[in-house]
């Protein structure tokens, strides 16, 4: 397989079409026929990573690459970025409002579940010049 | 079973997504969180929250839901309806509780496979 990017762009605070991303994503992957146990795991990720740019980052993008060994997620965003990534990927940690809350939201298990779903993950934030999470999820041999 | 059967059955309110009411309906779960859903929903699930924002269409569809079930008479925003009618995925509206509900469905015989996370 020749290997295929796709770029989305993410606007802050817009519910309307959080979301759009990973659907796309996982149309994408479901056209390569991908493993679905391995699209159900991407969609996770996209998805959580996604909705964290919406509520607490800025403009942002999602990136995704797929090659015969594996698919590469990368989202960032140019938003306000994080003092303390090992504390925010700590279970039930979340920063959301009370408005969020009760759509649904914050309940501080969005960063535990993008890497409890990808083979690997790595978070690279710093206050005031935002947030970028690159994950890998292998073709070849998964986790599941 | 299909939804269209399921709420025939059952007296669910059709409020949206009319285009997808043959979609099969092979299990089912509860929730209001939508990281847990998302995680943990089984695909071809009929769907049963409170929450009505339009946000839950999308999570039904990465999850390959079968359906959405407001419970609780919360009433679904315009929007959702909306989303919810493009996209195909079957919005239905329930005024008692989830738990009820569930039962109903359960006694249906739909899910109870406890790890069919597909
Ligand atoms: N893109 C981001 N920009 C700034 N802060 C973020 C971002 N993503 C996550 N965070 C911070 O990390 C916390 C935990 O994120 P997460 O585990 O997804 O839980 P939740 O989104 O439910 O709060 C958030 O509440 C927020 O404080
Ligand atoms: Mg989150």
């Amino acid at each position: 397989m020749a290997a295929l990017k796709k770029e989305y762009h993410i606007n802050k605070n817009d519910f309307i079409r959080a979301g759009e991303a990973s659907i796309g994503v996982k149309n994408v992957l479901k056209s390569l026929d991908v493993d679905p146990s391995i699209i159900r795991r991407v969609a996770i990720c996209g998805y959580e990573g996604e909705m964290n740019v919406v509520m607490h980052g800025g403009t942002g993008k999602l990136n995704i690459e797929i090659n015969s060994t594996n698919i590469v997620l990368d989202i960032s965003d140019n938003g306000p970025g994080m003092a303390n990534t090992e504390l925010a990927m700590e279970r039930g940690y979340s920063t959301a409002t009370d408005e969020y809350r009760e759509m649904g939201f914050g309940a501080g298990m969005g960063l535990p579940n993008m890497e409890k779903n990808s083979d690997e993950f790595k978070i690279d934030s710093a206050v005031g010049k935002g947030t970028r999470i690159r994950m890998v999820f292998s073709l070849t041999h998964s986790k599941e | 079973m299909t939804v269209e059967e399921l709420s025939k059955i059952l007296g669910l309110d059709i409020v949206a997504g009319r285009n997808g009411l043959n979609r099969q309906v092979e299990n089912g779960y509860c929730g209001d969180l939508l990281s847990d859903v998302m995680g943990n929903a089984p695909s071809g699930c009929i769907w049963l929250t409170i929450q009505s924002h339009q946000n839950i269409v999308a999570v039904a569809m990465l999850r390959e839901m079968a359906a959405i079930v407001i419970a609780g008479g919360f009433g679904p925003d315009k929007e959702t309806k909306e989303k919810a009618d493009q996209e195909g995925i079957p919005l239905l509206a329930w005024s008692d509780s989830a738990y009820d509900l569930a039962g109903k469905i359960y006694n249906l015989g739909v899910g109870g496979e406890k790890n069919n996370k597909g």
